[in-house]
């Protein structure tokens, strides 16, 4: 007949202009400033450094060891080591970066970097709108602006977030029965040592007998 | 549109193709540009056409606009830093070109992959040539001026099928997904019932549109007998993937080298006879059917268990000296991906064989005699990406 496929597509255009009253999941349309869609779990944009406590320069993970502005495939990163040590989220003492910058420009947003750190230091965000007018200095993030709490991952990331505090806190108990029990064994030697000198004196000092030559 | 208004350095004439050996006389013919800023060109792609009236003489492609040196920086990446960039080879189908590429270096390191991360490449690859001939088959229909209903109805599908992209990888198109010896991440909770529940409105979405367009008179006037590649060219020429299938070669590497493991599922290499612009749009059809079969078999055989080598070293990566050429069908042909070693951290020689860029070889020949119209369509159903023949 002629002019069928017309009618057969008519009525596809009609079909779908009064389902759309009839069924909610037609309407995809949102309002978005406003209104959101939620965020997957496995969203990601760009990363961001995390920090444990309260302070962020004291909580930060990083320890500075450049493996993720080496392996970034961009090269969007920058670090700059510390001179002196602070402890790490282990209790470690590390180097920590005293300059951290991603240029945000550059990065595509591939989580290598995020792959390859051991320290469970840099994570991505799910951020979106980040939209500047400052195409310098706005998309260059340095250290405070990638600063972002444990709390803050938790909440984006909820599953790798749990597993890697698990982990963490894992290390922490190592860590500190390791402390403990090289405390308890100095305080055994020393306590030894002390039983040892009490039973039998200490000889003469070595270093006089040198120093009178 | 001018008549001849180029200067000789940018459309050297007398170096496009063959003289014409029969009909009018040079000066009646037209040189035209069309693109690269041409809607219908799929991305920066120009073609020097030779016009007599409406029918072409002579057609010259010009590619590069989209050149980004990616052969050249994979050789300064670690092995690991190529995978994200590979997303950006051919940007419809980022999972397929993390395959590829990831076969290749496990070829040359010697890396076995766990079954479960096998089953996942297949879910993924299949679920990526899905949404890579429903873009098509919708650009099809946009190109033949059958504007903008059936694309969005395709878009629609591939929509949904990105949305898994999405929850699985983080990303909706640019994956970088695959790793050396497995996957990334393993399958989020409740991915599989979604990604049934997708492919429960794929064959009714195949119907509507087979119903609707693919028997529709006006397309197969414009489609049938348009662009007719011989058997015999699309062999020689190393055409490969759905347009040497609708010419009829039987040749699809998911059967011919059973990589992966493509030897235990049961599925159909759909081949067409004339080898026109309607049989490619069909070979693509009948791909998704079958991908389909494909993916429930996967998804019901898909066992438990690691889904990455846990021998392979994700920092450090120095796989011995050698060479390796790992290949696998993509949705639109064969992608391979050639890697030298000397022994250090990066690629000595790194090359990618597109499929897009051998099929779109042939365009001159395809397009010869037909009408300025039909260049369009003929253009459409090669299934270019730019990302890919320019790299």
């Amino acid at each position: 007949m002629l002019g069928d496929g017309i009618l057969k597509g008519l009525a596809e255009t009609a079909r779908n202009f009064f389902g759309s009253y009839v069924s909610r999941d037609r309407l995809t349309t949102i309002q978005y400033p406003e209104q959101r869609d939620p965020q997957i779990e496995a969203a990601r944009s760009f990363p961001f450094l995390v920090f444990d406590g309260a302070d962020w320069q004291q909580g930060l993970r990083c320890v500075s060891c450049q493996i993720c502005e080496k392996e970034c495939p961009p090269k969007c990163i920058f670090i700059e080591k510390s001179k002196d040590k602070k402890p790490d989220a282990v209790g470690k003492p590390q180097f920590y970066p005293v300059r951290f910058d991603i240029d945000i420009s550059v990065c595509m947003s591939c989580q290598i970097c995020v792959e390859v750190c051991p320290f469970d230091a840099i994570k991505m965000d799910v951020d979106y709108d980040l939209s500047t007018d400052d195409r310098f200095g706005g998309l260059l993030l340095d250290r405070q602006r990638l600063a972002k709490s444990n709390e803050h991952y938790n909440k984006i990331h909820p599953t790798e977030a749990a597993a890697v505090d698990a982990a963490l806190a894992e290390e922490r108990a190592k860590a500190k029965a390791a402390a403990e029990a090289k405390a308890s064994a100095a305080a055994k030697a020393a306590t030894e040592a002390k039983a040892a000198a009490v039973a039998n004196p200490a000889p003469a000092p070595q270093p006089a007998a040198g120093e009178s030559q | 549109m001018s008549t001849a208004a180029f200067p000789a350095a940018v459309l050297p004439t007398q170096q496009i193709g063959s003289e014409p050996t029969s009909g009018p006389s040079t000066e009646q013919l037209l040189e035209l540009s069309m693109g690269p800023q041409h809607p219908s060109t799929h991305g920066v792609f120009r073609m020097n056409v030779v016009l007599d009236g409406e029918r072409v003489v002579r057609l010259k492609p010009v590619f590069g606009y989209l050149h980004r040196n990616h052969e050249k920086i994979a050789e300064s990446e670690t092995y690991l830093g190529s995978m994200p960039y590979t997303d950006r080879l051919d940007y419809i189908c980022p999972l397929t070109n993390n395959w590829a590429y990831a076969l290749a270096v496990e070829k040359l390191a010697g890396i076995q992959v766990p079954e479960r991360a096998e089953y996942l490449r297949v879910i993924v690859g299949e679920l990526t040539r899905l949404q890579n001939h429903a873009c098509l088959v919708g650009f099809l229909m946009q190109d033949m001026g059958c504007s903008g209903t059936p694309l969005m109805y395709a878009f629609r599908q591939r929509e949904m099928v990105l949305d898994l992209f999405e929850a699985l990888t983080g990303a909706r198109m640019m994956c970088n997904y695959m790793r050396f010896g497995g996957c990334r991440v393993d399958l989020p909770a409740g991915w599989l019932d979604q990604t049934k529940k997708v492919l429960q409105q794929f064959p009714r979405f195949l119907d509507e549109f087979e119903r609707l367009l693919i028997g529709n008179e006006i397309l197969m006037g414009r489609t049938q007998g348009i662009g007719v590649l011989s058997k015999e060219l699309a062999v020689s020429a190393g055409i490969s993937g759905p347009m040497a299938r609708a010419s009829g070669v039987d040749y699809d590497i998911r059967k011919v080298d059973r990589y992966g493991i493509y030897d235990r599922f049961a599925f159909r290499v759909p081949l067409g006879s004339h080898g026109d612009v309607y049989d490619r749009l069909m070979i693509r059809v009948l791909e998704m059917r079958e991908s389909l079969g494909i993916l429930d078999q996967a998804m019901r055989d898909l066992p438990a268990g690691p889904i990455v080598d846990p021998k392979t070293k994700i920092r450090g990566f120095r796989p011995k000296p050698g060479e390796a050429y790992g290949r696998i069908e993509a949705p639109k042909g064969e992608l391979g991906f050639y890697l030298i070693s000397d022994g250090s951290p990066n690629p000595y020689r790194y090359r990618v064989r597109p499929p897009s860029l051998i099929n779109l070889t042939v365009l001159e020949d395809l397009c010869l005699g037909h009408n300025v119209a039909d260049i369009v369509i003929i253009l459409g159903s090669v299934d270019i990406v730019l990302g890919e023949v320019d790299r």
